[in-house]
């Protein structure tokens, strides 16, 4: 009788893992046919530089709205390769599998997987799968890795940053965390706040284009926000920037859900959002650039590089108050008055 | 719709500063005002409204972070019983990270504790219902704004006969600590901005006979910015007028004689008790604990645990700073020793605290 949950044999290497490769994980993920399954992918050498970089994907709940674990496990590492201004070809895929999880939910994640590469134009050409007991993982881990190749000779650099340069983001913030956060069990609140995770490697190719050598840093803004992302660029090139919060794109769902919960949406994840910092001759040329790609039709600008070498990033708030922002110390936690 | 942009508007804040600074202009000497919740200061610290005030104006902060008033020794109650086999503390998410004595919970967790962070006491008791194996012990910290929410979980855990929820109760009530502060001749507090949400529960009324004793001008104010710097315009031009009065600039939400359901609710199951307050000491009858009909829902009655003697940490300035004698930036742990990463003190904990605050917005 076929399972329809995942049994610890699935990841013995033996019968059962061979019939969940090759019923249900290569068929959905590899774009190719594999004949022969060898311990290594062989990928034709490339000249130039290249970006290499890992990830490892734990979200809870894996299904959100906007998204689920397959999607985000892509969209990251394609983002990261983007944030080095390369070209993202190749992925694998590592699978931590926890005993009991339904195969159809294994299922919905690698399709998702498998879209969220064919949008990106990147393989997946290797990957991995173990099953642990019940309750040594939370229902499914994933690690992805990417192979990119940079086409350009930038520097693109969290160091980079120099005064008078302005930052610009893509569109509005918080929206990921916010929706994960909205579906937690335990937590009941009713948004429609969804997920922003997409891939930006389109979107970074336009910026590329139309910023040349104007173009200092790309970085997501990921794990702790617009806030601890900016506050990294200002130490790393050792400049002060300034944000206008009347000019912060956030929703106002989740600026609501953000309120009720205690949270400051500078300080929440988002999966589809790029910072830039460029040049100031170049900034409405790259604004104009990103606006017409669908990834960054919401582009603003949001703060500047001041004349300052301290690494301070601070607030000009909407009453005219000026504060300093520090990086995220732990976690966000919820208020209790 | 955005129901906080209108609160925010910088025109109107610009109407506010230059009434203010045109209130004290004439006015010989400065103002200490005191901003009694945490919610205040990390308004204050958040928007940056210290800057934009008078430099006559000073803000201090209070005893409002109903974390940071927990003693140490209630810390050390809730890690003593989080070591009891098959139980449960479940919490809101702040108390986690303070740290007792020679632990917190954090670190109970970490080894084999059973910490449940919850956004709603009722949670604990669905949990408990769920779990009839374990004992889950709820945390009850917290301000007339909490306390009858615990109220209402006790009585759902009776309704529907769930014996084994309990709470461990360090429940503190307002104005008894602000009464004194205005006795200590060290700090002369010239005005209270008294608290939102404790307010929208006690009512404006509940800072008359505070007003009277002590002929300190308080005025109920809400969160937002323009709420802040109106609430600052109303204590100054009562202090310039040389006025003592209760006024209420949150009339939004605040009702005179607050909210008498959840009023009713909590003095229904709780009763007036001796609490201690970090940094300011015991303070008669300015605590809750549950009536003696509800004791079967007490933790530190039902459950008789070793607590290990309280022990601040040294150097540890957070009383200080609870009282408003001193700045984060004076405390010789601020920033060395005490980090949100490793906080030496609750200050430093709490979403609401002072530290915290200054830490994360401060100069």
């Amino acid at each position: 009788m076929k399972s329809d949950i995942i049994l610890l044999g699935h990841g013995s290497g033996g019968t059962l893992s061979h019939q969940l490769l090759d019923t249900l994980i290569i068929p959905i993920l590899s774009a190719v046919a594999l004949p022969d399954q060898n311990d290594a992918a062989v990928l034709p050498a490339e000249s130039g530089r290249l970006a290499f970089t890992t990830d490892s994907f734990v979200v809870d709940p894996i299904f959100f709205p906007g998204g689920n674990i397959g999607d985000l496990a892509i969209n990251g590492t394609v983002n990261d390769l983007a944030m080095a201004g390369a070209t993202p070809l190749y992925i694998s895929v590592g699978l931590i599998l926890e005993e009991g999880l339904p195969i159809a939910d294994l299922r919905r994640i690698l399709h998702s997987m498998r879209q969220a590469a064919d949008a990106a134009g990147v393989s997946i050409v290797t990957g991995d799968t173990k099953v642990v007991p019940r309750g040594k993982a939370d229902r499914i881990f994933i690690n992805t890795s990417g192979v990119g190749r940079l086409e350009h000779e930038l520097v693109i650099s969290g160091s980079s940053a120099r005064p008078g340069d302005r930052v610009l983001i893509n569109g509005p913030i918080g929206d990921h965390g916010m929706a994960v956060l909205a579906s937690r069990e335990g937590l009941a609140l009713q948004s429609d706040i969804k997920s922003d995770c997409a891939p930006l490697n389109r979107l970074v190719q336009a910026i590329l284009a139309a910023a040349g050598s104007d173009l200092h840093v790309l970085r997501d803004p990921t794990r702790g926000g617009v806030a601890t992302t900016l506050k990294e660029i200002c130490l790393q090139s050792q400049v002060d920037i300034t944000l206008d919060e009347l000019s912060l794109p956030i929703r106002d769902n989740v600026a609501g859900a953000c309120a009720i919960l205690g949270l400051d949406p500078l300080f929440v994840a988002n999966e589809g959002k790029l910072l830039v910092v460029v040049a100031p001759d170049s900034a409405d040329a790259v604004l104009a650039a990103m606006h017409a790609t669908p990834e960054g039709v919401g582009a603003t600008c949001i703060g500047e590089v001041g004349p300052g070498g301290e690494g301070r990033l601070r607030l000009r708030t909407a009453i005219g108050g000026l504060r300093s922002i520090e990086m995220l110390a732990g976690e966000q936690l919820p208020r209790i008055c | 719709m955005n129901l906080t942009a209108a609160f925010r508007d910088p025109q109107l804040a610009r109407g506010q500063l230059d009434a203010i600074a045109k209130t004290v202009a004439g006015y010989d000497g400065g103002m200490t005002l005191m901003e009694v919740c945490g919610t205040h200061t990390m308004a204050i610290y958040q928007h940056g409204i210290r800057a934009l005030l008078p430099e006559q104006i000073r803000l201090i902060s209070g005893p409002g972070c109903p974390v940071c008033v927990t003693p140490v020794g209630f810390v050390d109650h809730a890690v003593a019983l989080a070591r009891r086999p098959q139980t449960v503390i479940a919490t809101f998410g702040d108390m986690v990270r303070v740290p007792g004595s020679t632990s917190s919970l954090m670190r109970e967790q970490a080894s084999a504790a059973q910490i449940l962070i919850v956004y709603s006491p009722l949670d604990a008791v669905t949990f408990a219902e769920k779990h009839p194996e374990l004992e889950v012990v709820f945390l009850g910290v917290g301000f007339e704004t909490t306390t009858p929410t615990i109220a209402g979980a006790v009585l759902t855990a009776e309704r529907k006969g769930v014996k084994n929820f309990s709470v461990l109760c360090s429940h503190k009530t307002m104005p008894g600590p602000m009464a004194a502060l205005a006795a200590d001749p060290e700090l002369q507090v010239d005005g209270y901005l008294c608290p939102a949400h404790v307010s929208a529960i006690i009512g404006a009324d509940a800072y008359r006979p505070l007003v009277e004793a002590y002929n300190v001008p308080c005025v109920v104010t809400g969160f937002e910015p323009l709420d802040v710097l109106q609430g600052v315009l109303m204590l100054a031009k009562q202090i310039v007028a040389g006025e003592a009065k209760v006024e209420n600039q949150y009339r939004r939400v605040v009702q005179p004689q607050g909210n008498p359901k959840a009023l009713g609710l909590l003095w229904q199951l709780f009763e007036p008790s001796d609490a201690r307050w970090r940094g300011i000491g015991d303070l008669p009858g300015s605590g809750l604990q549950l009536r003696p009909a509800y004791a079967l829902f007490d933790a530190a009655k039902k459950f008789s645990v070793e607590i290990e003697p309280a022990r601040e940490h040294a150097g540890c300035l957070c009383g200080e700073i609870l009282k408003g004698k001193i700045t984060p930036p004076q405390c010789p742990l601020f920033r060395t020793v005490c980090t949100p990463e490793q906080p030496v003190g609750a200050c430093m904990v709490s979403s609401e605290g002072t530290c915290a605050a200054e830490y994360k917005y401060g100069s």
